[in-house]
């Protein structure tokens, strides 16, 4: 009897206390999904919010006339800035092309510059002085250091015998060098002419050749020849005549020729002067 | 502010006017000029010269010994050269160098070239 008043006792226990047990589950439960809602609700408080604030921007916008308009003036404004952007561009490019055009003008006359001050210093230094021999002498010099040549050949016309005369050489003894007749061969030709001759091509130098220069440059004054320089060779360093060259041949060869002129009726005016002082002397003894 | 004091030692007179007539386009420069070798050593003596412009072909003495003789002057071991030549040859430019000198120019020397030279040795702006 008592074993079973104890049976239905534990039962009873043990079913009370599961109970208890699924209670306190299901009580959890429903405070977790209280959570959940009032958690879900704050959100929808605050999209709600959200959408009222939307709505009232959008509003505004609408009364100050924007809206999907914003959106194409947005557009055409950034159309407008790369325009502006672009045309900046441009003029960059303008400004750049032009300042390496002015850099390579500022070149160009720096180089024209430079060429005038040899000319003048070469001129002046030719009409320094009435020597003959250092007239000839700095014609040498000048070839030599503005022109850049290695062998070449001083000629002064002879107008009686009509020959050229070589009178100073550089690179090539003087008594190799022999006189030749106006027009004949390329030198003559070109003291004849009073023209320049520049060769095409320029030949490896292997022997001296007096007939074939690869320059020759008639001195004038005005259309009459005095000479002719004719040059043999170019330094080693000197491949070939610039732009230049050309020009300077021309500018000196001018100067040249009166310097020359002018030193010979120099010498020979003092010649005859002590002549004629000879013959005062001996007339007057 | 002192001067630079640049010597050219060139035989020929246009060529010496030619490169002193060049030098004196730069700022604050004093160019001294001898004839040869030994009048360019009589003028080294004389005077501190911060740069040396020389030709090499010269007649009494040419510019090589020149070069040579001036690099063994402790007072001008560390002063620029600058050679200035008709001689274009590969080994009379080594043959320079060798010697002492900074730099070998041949002639006919652009004007642009030489003040260029001039300027990046003296550390010019």
């Amino acid at each position: 009897m008592i074993e079973k008043i104890y049976n239905k006792n534990y039962h009873l226990l043990t079913e009370v206390y599961m109970s208890k047990n699924r209670a306190e589950e299901f009580l959890n439960t429903f405070k977790k999904t209280a959570d959940f809602v009032k958690e879900l609700l704050q959100e929808n408080e605050k999209l709600r919010y959200q959408i009222a604030n939307l709505q009232e921007e959008l509003r505004s916008y609408k009364e100050k006339g924007v809206g999907v308009d914003a959106h194409a003036q947005c557009i055409a404004k950034i159309a407008e800035l790369e325009a502006e952007k672009n045309e900046i561009l441009n003029k960059i490019r303008e400004v750049e092309a032009e300042n390496k055009s002015f850099a390579e003008k500022y070149i160009e006359v720096e180089n024209e510059n430079n060429n005038l001050a040899n000319l003048y210093i070469a001129s002046y230094q030719l009409h320094s002085t009435l020597n003959f021999k250092e007239v000839v002498q700095i014609i040498m010099e000048i070839v030599i250091n503005l022109i850049g040549a290695e062998i070449f050949v001083l000629y002064l016309l002879d107008e009686k015998s009509n020959e050229l005369s070589p009178v100073a050489t550089e690179g090539i003894e003087l008594s190799e060098v022999t006189n030749i007749k106006l027009g004949k061969g390329i030198i003559g030709k070109s003291a004849k002419t009073g023209e320049n001759y520049f060769s095409e091509i320029i030949p490896i130098y292997e022997n001296f050749n007096q007939d074939s220069p690869i320059a020759c440059i008639p001195l004038k004054i005005k259309e009459h020849t005095i000479g002719v320089i004719a040059i043999y060779k170019l330094l080693v360093q000197k491949s070939t005549f610039n732009e230049l060259d050309y020009e300077l041949f021309t500018l000196l060869a001018g100067h040249a020729a009166t310097a020359l002129f002018s030193a010979k009726l120099y010498t020979e005016s003092e010649r005859k002067l002590s002549t004629i002082q000879g013959f005062i002397e001996l007339l007057t003894k | 502010m002192a001067k630079i004091e640049i010597l050219v030692v060139e035989d020929s007179p246009t060529m010496r006017q030619l490169i002193v007539f060049a030098l004196k386009r730069l700022k604050d420069v004093n160019v001294t000029e001898a004839s040869d070798g030994v009048d360019g050593l009589k003028k080294l003596s004389n005077k501190q010269f911060d740069l040396l412009i020389a030709d090499i072909n010269m007649p009494i003495m040419d510019g090589l010994k020149l070069v040579s003789l001036v690099r063994q002057d402790p007072k001008y071991s560390n002063m620029p050269i600058i050679i200035v030549t008709t001689e274009g040859a590969d080994e009379d430019r080594k043959r320079g160098l060798t010697l002492g000198a900074n730099a070998y120019l041949t002639k006919p020397v652009q004007t642009t070239q030489l003040i260029a030279t001039v300027k990046e040795l003296l550390k010019l702006p």
